[in-house]
């Protein structure tokens, strides 16, 4: 089965990674490079902050509009995502437990109509 | 009938989900052949092998349903090649592992354990929770498409995870136990009883992981407190602590076999929760009075509790026994210290009423109790302070 797992964190979050030294930085990118070595990820990507995001959003009458910052309103942004192949959930929780990255990790099972 | 679904619908389910490979499918069609079952059984009686009844009605379900069903063509045929066979393996432990998954929602573990594994109908389910038919349908119906759609593995955790999850299923019957243990007493005798079932539930897994201590802690844990059901309420239905129950009526086979199972586990060599509880609850069994039970272990037993699973409510509970140890004073000082923690907790003001009136301080005590009272929404626990409230005010509380 196919899962999208979201990587988000919380500004808390936020704060303790910008308070990182470079060495700790550093090791914790090359963990998170060793994670994404796992031949079952299919795919991935870290996304710049929730603060550069631009939302366009359809009305009732179907006009776009365009307003700034992310759609999400609250405490947690996005910061990236992959796309993983597992047998079933349990292997994506295990996955999920080991990423190095801390903050918050969403599975979400690809819809049946794209799993093949 | 009811023990007759509770020994052949988990086995039912199992080996359908087994076969099909889908749960959602395969629970549908073990209810509806029970819902049969219970029509006609009512009827003509109950069959002479009901499990075989099942199985073979069951199957037939399957069968018309997968020819609906092109996605199961294969297994149509699967199904109707294999024979139907009586001494399948026990598959239960996948499906109660399934059904008690982390990914479900509390409520949704113990409605579908229950369906699933226990052969609960739906409005038996209803009867059991006071809830509607509709709301447990629906709580059924979304439950299932999860485990389809997210991909809720039908298998035993590996030795890794089996310690995360095993406490997860036995967090769902310890659930499903106090639900039907706590709404006891004047309650509808034709309803089923949740205690019993996760009672009956807990021998299952004690049988299925023979080498785990916990189910037996937990089954031990249940067992002391269906021994002194009996005694929980007066002849007038109101509560009464354990202090004040009647020992001579409680069960004593019931508590030595009990004790046992406790020494079965502890023979294991790896404490947990559930088995210090059964210990603590086995010191209370075996005590001949209130004032005479084994206070010194039961201290020891809540240090080594509140070691493995830390909590506000296990250190208040730890202070009452402590009482008799140390007496009121020092007792006073430990629940004092938990004040943050369990101002809302009922059972804290409660505690505390109890050691200020022993300690001579009326007023504060009476200021305590009415807290507790206003607290808890509970109709036989505020009868209970209620009297004491009463006994506060007119005369002083003795202990015990």
């Amino acid at each position: 089965m196919k899962y999208v797992l979201l990587f988000c964190g919380t500004e808390d979050d936020a704060r303790q990674y910008s308070s990182m030294s470079k060495a700790d930085l550093d090791d914790q990118l090359a963990r998170v490079g060793v994670w994404f070595s796992d031949p079952r990820i299919r795919g991935g990507q870290r996304l710049q902050p929730g603060s550069t995001a631009t939302t366009v959003r359809f009305g009732a009458n179907g006009d776009p509009l365009v307003t700034d910052g992310p759609f999400i309103e609250g405490k947690e942004d996005i910061g990236g995502w992959a796309i993983i192949e597992v047998d079933h959930l349990d292997d994506a929780l295990a996955m999920a437990k080991s990423w190095p990255a801390r903050g918050v990790v969403e599975i979400r099972p690809i819809h049946e109509s794209e799993q093949g | 009938m009811a023990a007759v679904f509770r020994d052949e619908a988990g086995r039912l389910t199992a080996g359908l989900v087994r076969l099909l490979g889908d749960f959602d499918v395969a629970e549908e069609i073990v209810q509806d052949t029970l819902l049969l079952a219970l029509e006609r059984w009512r009827r003509d009686g109950i069959p002479d092998r009901p499990g075989a009844w099942l199985t073979t009605a069951a199957r037939r379900r399957a069968i018309d349903r997968l020819r609906r069903d092109a996605r199961f063509r294969q297994k149509l045929a699967l199904l109707e090649a294999e024979p139907a066979n009586d001494d399948e393996p026990d598959d239960r432990l996948r499906l109660i592992f399934t059904c008690c998954h982390p990914a479900l929602s509390p409520r949704a573990r113990v409605v579908l354990t229950l369906r699933a594994v226990c052969g609960f109908t739906t409005a038996e389910i209803a009867g059991a929770f006071l809830l509607s038919e509709a709301a447990v349908s629906q709580q059924i119906h979304r439950a299932r498409r999860k485990i389809v759609q997210a991909g809720i593995p039908y298998r035993v955790p590996g030795p890794g995870e089996l310690a995360d999850r095993l406490d997860a299923v036995l967090a769902v019957l310890y659930l499903m136990f106090n639900e039907g243990y706590l709404s006891r007493g004047g309650g509808d005798p034709a309803r089923r009883d949740l205690a019993e079932d996760a009672a009956w539930l807990a021998t299952l897994l004690t049988r299925l992981l023979p080498a785990e201590p916990e189910p037996l802690g937990l089954l031990a844990l249940m067992r002391l407190h269906l021994a002194r059901a009996a005694t929980r309420f007066d002849a007038a239905g109101d509560l009464v602590l354990i202090a004040d129950q009647d020992r001579s009526r409680w069960d004593g086979v019931a508590i030595a076999a009990a004790i046992r199972l406790v020494e079965r586990a502890g023979a294991m060599r790896r404490p947990g929760p559930y088995q210090l509880q059964a210990a603590i609850a086995a010191c209370h069994a075996e005590a001949p009075s209130w004032a005479d039970t084994d206070w010194p272990q039961i201290v020891v037993l809540y240090d080594l509790l509140l070691r493995i699973s830390p909590s506000p409510v296990v250190r208040l509970n730890r202070a009452v026994a402590l009482r008799w140890v140390a007496g009121s004073a020092a007792a006073l000082a430990e629940v004092d210290a938990l004040s943050c923690a369990l101002d809302g907790y009922h059972l804290f003001h409660a505690a505390r009423a109890e050691l200020l009136q022993e300690l001579g301080r009326p007023d504060e005590a009476r200021t305590a109790e009415e807290r507790a009272l206003s607290l808890t929404a509970n109709r036989a626990e505020r009868a209970l302070l209620e009297r004491r409230l009463g006994g506060a005010v007119s005369s002083p509380a003795s202990p015990g």
